[in-house]
């Protein structure tokens, strides 16, 4: 069977998806896993910007898919970390310049390769998004604590549940600030599990560190520095893998949060 | 059973015929032994005595009709060939002659002498079940009604021609009655609809609905849409 198919998408845009999956596939490849991160979004490219390797890309999703290149030859390696490789989107076309056919085939040319294949779907519901989810073994639909991002959020995993192929979804929770939730200012994470009643996968605090980060092309799950959001981030991928993970706790910074991570840290050993 | 009474459904109820021959305190006996046998049978029915040639005087006429109304039958004519018992009959301001209206057979009462079966089955009406959760930017449609086994969540949509009832919380938009019913009814075991609409009328939430969460039910009242609680 080989690797496993995620697909992060949100409905929204600018929840986080890019940022998530980037660093997804770094912590990934930091515990030793062979990934590919595939960018859908074409014609509005980013994962490259946000893992810094926009300077190395050559060949493009599209130049494969038409058949201008070999698949190897367009996958851009990252030097930082052993086995992360990106397969970039084409700015200069768009969503149509694939089907879902071709992703599912793409993928599955893949497989045999590596442990997982992260897909960056673009916002929206469309052709696009449909691109990403077709070859998806798994969904993570990622959200802010904010009503218009979990409206999305419920449109999306409604679509992915309609879907004749049965695709399990679960949920990150990005840009939690515990203080508002304190103040009852922001949606908290029970709120937003009461809405959307799907499994938690993860919650990211808010960090300024992902926004420098990200613009320096470097995610934050590189550097083992302490960062909140980085921690985050390591322990979501390290429970892709299996392990059981608790939810970070964030006692100095909120009560709050630190009662739903034990909520559902014990509730959901898998989360 | 002999033959002396003979029962016959027609238009006007039950047409009871017994036999000019025979003792008449015998056969009234035996005509209540019948009515007692045949259970919810007679119950509530107009029955309307043929008895040919005998003379019956009023008193025994009388004693019948009081035994029939014991049983909660309506005698309500006589035919007969007897001036005596015709006379009795109208001094008790019953009827003597039907007409041929009232005494054509109905094919529906027809008898046999046992009660028709009881049908247990409860006509219902049509509907849609939804056992999921309706998520953003599904909708429902239905002429019937619409029950919904979860939640209804905010940019849901469901429309109904009759009631919708939610077993879960209700945000999203719901319109029931669509067709015009004022009848139709909302129900959820949380009601807090983006918007809820029973035939023409229409109302949003009240804003602030931090209170403990109750089942409740939107109905149609004093010319507006109204909540109470759903017992």
């Amino acid at each position: 069977m080989g690797a496993r198919v995620i697909t992060v998408t949100s409905g929204k845009g600018g929840v986080g998806k890019t940022t998530a999956t980037a660093n997804l596939a770094v912590a990934l490849a930091t515990l030793n896993k062979k990934v590919v991160c595939i960018d859908a979004d074409i014609g509005l490219r980013n994962l490259d910007v946000v893992m810094g390797l926009e300077n190395r890309i050559v060949y493009d999703l599209v130049d494969v898919v038409e058949g201008r290149c070999k698949l190897r030859q367009a996958m851009v390696k990252d030097k930082r970390v052993a086995d992360l490789y990106l397969l970039p989107a084409a700015q200069t076309r768009d969503k149509t310049a694939v089907s879902p056919q071709d992703m599912i085939l793409l993928t599955n040319q893949l497989r045999e390769d590596y442990d997982y294949i992260l897909i960056d779907s673009p916002a929206g519901i469309e052709w696009g998004f449909r691109n990403a989810v077709a070859p998806a073994d798994e969904v993570i639909v990622i959200t802010n604590p904010e009503v218009s991002a979990v409206r999305d959020a419920d449109r999306i995993i409604g679509l992915i549940e309609a879907e004749e192929r049965k695709v399990p979804a679960s949920l990150v929770i990005n840009r939690v600030k515990p203080d508002m939730v304190r103040k009852g200012d922001m949606l908290s994470v029970d709120d937003v599990l009461e809405i959307l009643s799907v499994r938690l996968l993860g919650v990211i605090p808010e960090d300024e560190h992902i926004l420098i980060s990200s613009n320096r092309g470097a995610p934050l799950a590189l550097d083992h520095e302490k960062s909140a959001a980085g921690d985050a981030f390591r322990n979501i991928a390290r429970r892709l893998t299996g392990e059981k993970v608790p939810l970070l706790d964030l006692q100095q910074k909120g009560g709050v949060l630190r009662r739903l991570a034990r909520m559902f840290g014990a509730a959901e050993p898998n989360a | 059973m002999d033959d002396s009474i003979t029962l016959k459904g027609i238009k006007e109820g039950l047409l009871v015929t017994v036999k000019p021959e025979g003792r008449w305190p015998d056969l009234a006996g035996r005509l209540m032994t019948l009515i007692d046998s045949q259970g919810h049978f007679f119950r509530g029915a107009h029955v309307t005595l043929s008895l040919g040639e005998r003379d019956l005087r009023r008193n025994e006429l009388a004693s019948v009709q009081a035994q029939l109304a014991q049983r909660d039958v309506t005698l309500v004519a006589v035919l007969s060939d007897s001036f005596t018992t015709a006379g009795s009959a109208e001094k008790l301001g019953l009827k003597t002659a039907l007409s041929a209206g009232e005494l054509e057979m109905d094919a529906s009462a027809a008898l046999p002498l046992k009660p028709p079966p009881i049908d247990p089955e409860e006509r219902g009406t049509d509907g849609v079940l939804i056992r999921r959760t309706l998520r953003s930017g599904r909708t429902v449609h239905s002429d019937g009604h619409v029950v919904v086994v979860g939640d209804v969540n905010a940019g849901a949509v469901i429309v109904a021609g009759g009631d919708v009832i939610v077993w879960g919380r209700l945000r999203g938009v719901v319109h029931a009655g669509a067709n015009g019913d004022e009848n139709a009814v909302v129900c959820a075991l949380y009601l807090a609809p983006t918007q809820l609409r029973i035939a023409g009328y229409i109302t949003i939430s009240p804003e602030d609905r931090r209170r403990r969460p109750k089942p409740e039910k939107a109905v149609v009242r004093h010319g507006r849409i109204e909540a109470e609680a759903w017992v």
